[in-house]
């Protein structure tokens, strides 16, 4: 399967295999005019198998949202045509609007215009937590 | 502005000074008869409850203090919609503190965030309720004298007990603490409490479902009830709610200084019967729940620079 390289624009690589339409659904790539690639289950020497999305336009990424769904992906930022950076992903410490409780009896269930907060509880395991039930986000 | 969402929002030191206080207010009642004089508490209840909002009320006027304040959501600008914040920001120009409880699970930190006045979560949901586990925490004090070197027993709804939550939460900052979880299958202690709490500050555990074969080595038996409230479902909570009910048959092979503690109301989980046997401690708990209040109230508003 080819998708053409892009000349301005981001790659990001090393989703986890599964990750990558959940990554383009929450990072807003449906909203785009711009060309997108989400190419799924890549075959992938270091990983076995990976998602990978191409976006052929110069726009700015929530870099934590890639860290919340997949701290182990890599951003590739290309201008005409070349690499010129390469962006390290990090879990980041707190997820504002990112994702919702899916507590029904959660304040932010029903409490108007609240935001959406979770909280890194568990740095190693890549817990998150609702600030105001407690209740684990499910990837 | 300091507010008590959770009892771990208080460290041990804490903890410890407010069963000083609370022993204090037991043993010398009349010098804190005036001490709020002039300040008022808001029992904001958007939920039913007889014990927490009438003990948070007694513990106010015990303290010379006024309260005000609604018994249930239908009473409440909530009715019409206003938004937990909102009220926090109206209540905080009427009262000097708040107590409120929220059927929804983090209602009180969203008034915390919001009022300008201290908040005291008196029970959110199926979440927290850190006023009951300072009444626990007296009453183990004021019957054991210690909080190290205990076995404690939770028996019932350990899923979605959230006063068992918080006071193993609160336990686990203590030393030689053994805790036995008793309950139905469906009922268990939720896989976080046990990987987040116990296994993570090493604290001994086992899960049973036979009651009378861990009596004998409890020091404190706290009995809990299967709440209807936290079911969505009917069936689940008929089958489930009498899954334990303690006897005093049951009592045969328990210690003789064992304490019989229960946050109630109480349905059908512990026979009256039992409430002669001097092991029986969960009316006393009622009682230190309002010392514990007391002292509360006077630490947060101290804290708030209001008296």
């Amino acid at each position: 399967m080819n998708i053409d390289s892009i000349y301005n624009g981001v790659v990001i690589d090393h989703i986890t295999a599964g990750r990558g339409m959940m990554l383009y659904e929450l990072l807003g790539f449906s909203k785009l005019d711009c060309s997108i690639a989400l190419i799924k289950n890549v075959s992938s020497k270091k990983m076995g198998k990976k998602d990978i999305i191409k976006i052929d336009a110069d726009i700015s990424l929530d870099f934590d949202v890639i860290g919340y769904v997949d701290p182990d992906a890599t951003v590739n930022i290309i201008k005409e045509g070349k690499l010129i950076e390469k962006k390290s992903i990090e879990k980041p410490e707190t997820l504002v609007n990112v994702i919702k409780c899916k507590n029904p009896r959660c304040i932010s269930s029903c409490e108007q215009e609240i935001d959406h907060i979770f909280k890194l509880t568990d740095k190693e395991n890549g817990v998150y937590r609702c600030i105001y039930c407690e209740t684990q986000a499910n990837k | 502005m300091r507010s008590i969402i959770d009892v771990l929002d208080l460290t041990v030191e804490e903890i410890n000074e407010l069963i000083q206080v609370a022993l204090d207010i037991i043993e010398k009642p009349e010098k804190y008869a005036e001490v709020c004089k002039g300040k008022k508490l808001a029992t904001l209840f958007f939920e039913p409850s007889t014990r927490t909002r009438l003990s948070f009320e007694a513990a106010m006027y015990e303290l010379g203090g006024n309260v005000l304040g609604f018994s249930e959501a239908a009473s409440s600008s909530a009715a019409k919609g206003e938004s937990v914040a909102d009220t926090a920001k109206t209540i905080s120009c009427y009262a000097d503190i708040i107590a409120m409880r929220h059927p929804k699970e983090g209602a009180p930190y969203v008034a915390a965030q919001n009022a300008s006045v201290p908040v005291i979560n008196a029970g959110d949901g199926g979440h927290n309720h850190p006023t009951q586990t300072l009444a626990d925490l007296l009453t183990i004090y004021r019957e054991k004298g210690k909080f190290a070197d205990l076995t404690v027993g939770f028996c019932g709804d350990l899923k979605f007990g959230r006063t068992v939550h918080s006071l193993i939460n609160a336990l686990s900052r203590y030393k030689n603490i053994n805790i036995v979880l008793i309950s139905p299958e469906e009922l268990k202690l939720p896989s976080y409490v046990k990987k987040d709490v116990l296994k993570k500050n090493g604290i001994p555990y086992e899960q049973t479902t036979d009651l009378e074969a861990v009596m004998p080595k409890l020091d404190i038996l706290y009995m809990t009830r299967v709440q209807r409230e936290r079911f969505f479902n009917e069936e689940d909570y008929l089958r489930l709610k009498d899954s334990y009910i303690l006897t005093p048959e049951k009592l045969k092979n328990a210690k003789e200084d064992l304490s019989i503690m229960h946050p109630l109301p109480r349905v059908n989980e512990i026979s009256v019967s039992i409430d002669k046997d001097p092991r029986a401690v969960y009316f006393k708990q009622v009682l230190n729940g309002k010392y514990m209040r007391m002292a509360l109230i006077l630490k947060l508003l101290k804290e708030a620079g209001l008296l």
